[in-house]
């Protein structure tokens, strides 16, 4: 059995090829926000109190836009509305724990984490604690987040805007669901939901996110259907 | 930008991540839905992923010349057979440098 500090490091170590993106996604949402002409302090906390990279982004443009702040908080909820799903998933793993270790917990849900602890745990059904586990990937992509702001923060946009790195997003999160290609079923899921998230990009409020995920387990739950 | 509205966006952000899992009792949810939940993943992330590859920044289409497809394509071959997260993410970039510091030139 694994001590629950191995499980933690194992989380850890699960997310750290994620750095390559979410290093430089936290270094550019800090300089964003400084380029925005916020205050510097107000740009960290949107890292601290928000803790979701892409919602930070569009939370600041939209107020220096001169959007109101009801527009911009419900860009924010909407968009990070995805944890819903994340938290129905993981909750089968978190059952045991008490409340306010759930609420601790929930804090650290993050799109990596979320999805390689799910991996993980899926694979080693017997583990005693996972949510060591998840804890691990979330607490270092936290850590990561926050001194990747701070430094886009004080340093500004020290990596060149002609790499392009924010293109390495998409790249993070096609290397998420690489191995899930090997299931017909599952790429079938994917392919709704991309084809719906670029018919469904100009709805309001980034809904866009949300809306090709449920458009997505809608058409998950007919093909079920129709397997048996 | 005003500490209420990173407040409440906070707000909204964390009982997103704390309502399924602190508020819900999972036997509320059907067989039927648990076994979608196992799509997750495929539902979600296509969604970042295609605005991601196929928009430039302002959220127009690109045309067919568009780099990131071709990176994009690169990371797929390399990932689905190397199973390697770092892989997959470097080949994709490393692609998309060639493309347009070499090529499209």
């Amino acid at each position: 059995m694994l001590s629950k500090s191995k499980i933690f490091f194992k989380g850890t170590a699960a997310v750290l090829p994620h750095m390559l993106s979410v290093i430089p996604f936290g270094i550019i949402t800090g300089a964003i926000g400084v380029e925005l002409g916020f205050d510097p302090i107000l740009v960290y906390a949107t890292s601290l109190i928000i803790f979701g990279g892409a919602s930070q982004i569009i939370f600041m443009q939209l107020l220096s836009g001169g959007a109101s702040s009801l527009v911009a908080i419900t860009s924010v909820g909407v968009i990070n509305s995805r944890h819903l799903l994340y938290g129905a998933v993981l909750s089968e793993y978190l059952e045991k724990l008490n409340f306010i270790k759930k609420l601790f917990i929930s804090y650290f849900i993050v799109d990596q984490g979320f999805a390689e602890s799910n991996k993980y745990i899926k694979q080693n059904k017997n583990l005693s604690n996972p949510h060591y586990y998840i804890l691990g990937t979330g607490v270092t992509l936290w850590f990561c987040w926050q001194l990747s702001t701070i430094s886009g923060i004080i340093l500004g946009s020290f990596i060149p805007e002609e790499l392009g790195l924010k293109f390495a997003i998409p790249l993070t999160f096609l290397a998420i669901i690489i191995n899930d290609l090997r299931k017909l079923d599952h790429v079938f899921v994917m392919l709704v939901s991309g084809f719906a998230s670029l018919i469904l990009f100009d709805a309001p409020f980034k809904s866009y996110i949300i809306l090709s995920p449920i458009v997505a387990l809608i058409s998950a739950f007919i093909m079920l259907r129709f397997k048996k | 930008m005003s500490w209420f509205s990173i407040i409440v966006s906070g707000i909204v952000t964390y009982f997103s991540r704390m309502a399924m899992v602190a508020l819900i009792d999972r036997e509320m949810l059907g067989a039927k839905v648990k076994e979608v939940l196992n799509y997750v993943p495929a539902a979600v992330f296509p969604a970042i992923i295609f605005p991601g590859v196929f928009f430039n920044d302002f959220g127009s289409f690109v045309e067919y010349s568009n780099p990131k497809i071709y990176g994009a394509i690169v990371a797929l071959i390399i990932g689905f057979y190397s199973k390697n997260i770092i892989a997959t993410i470097l080949s994709g970039l490393l692609s998309y440098w060639i493309i347009i510091f070499f090529i499209n030139q």
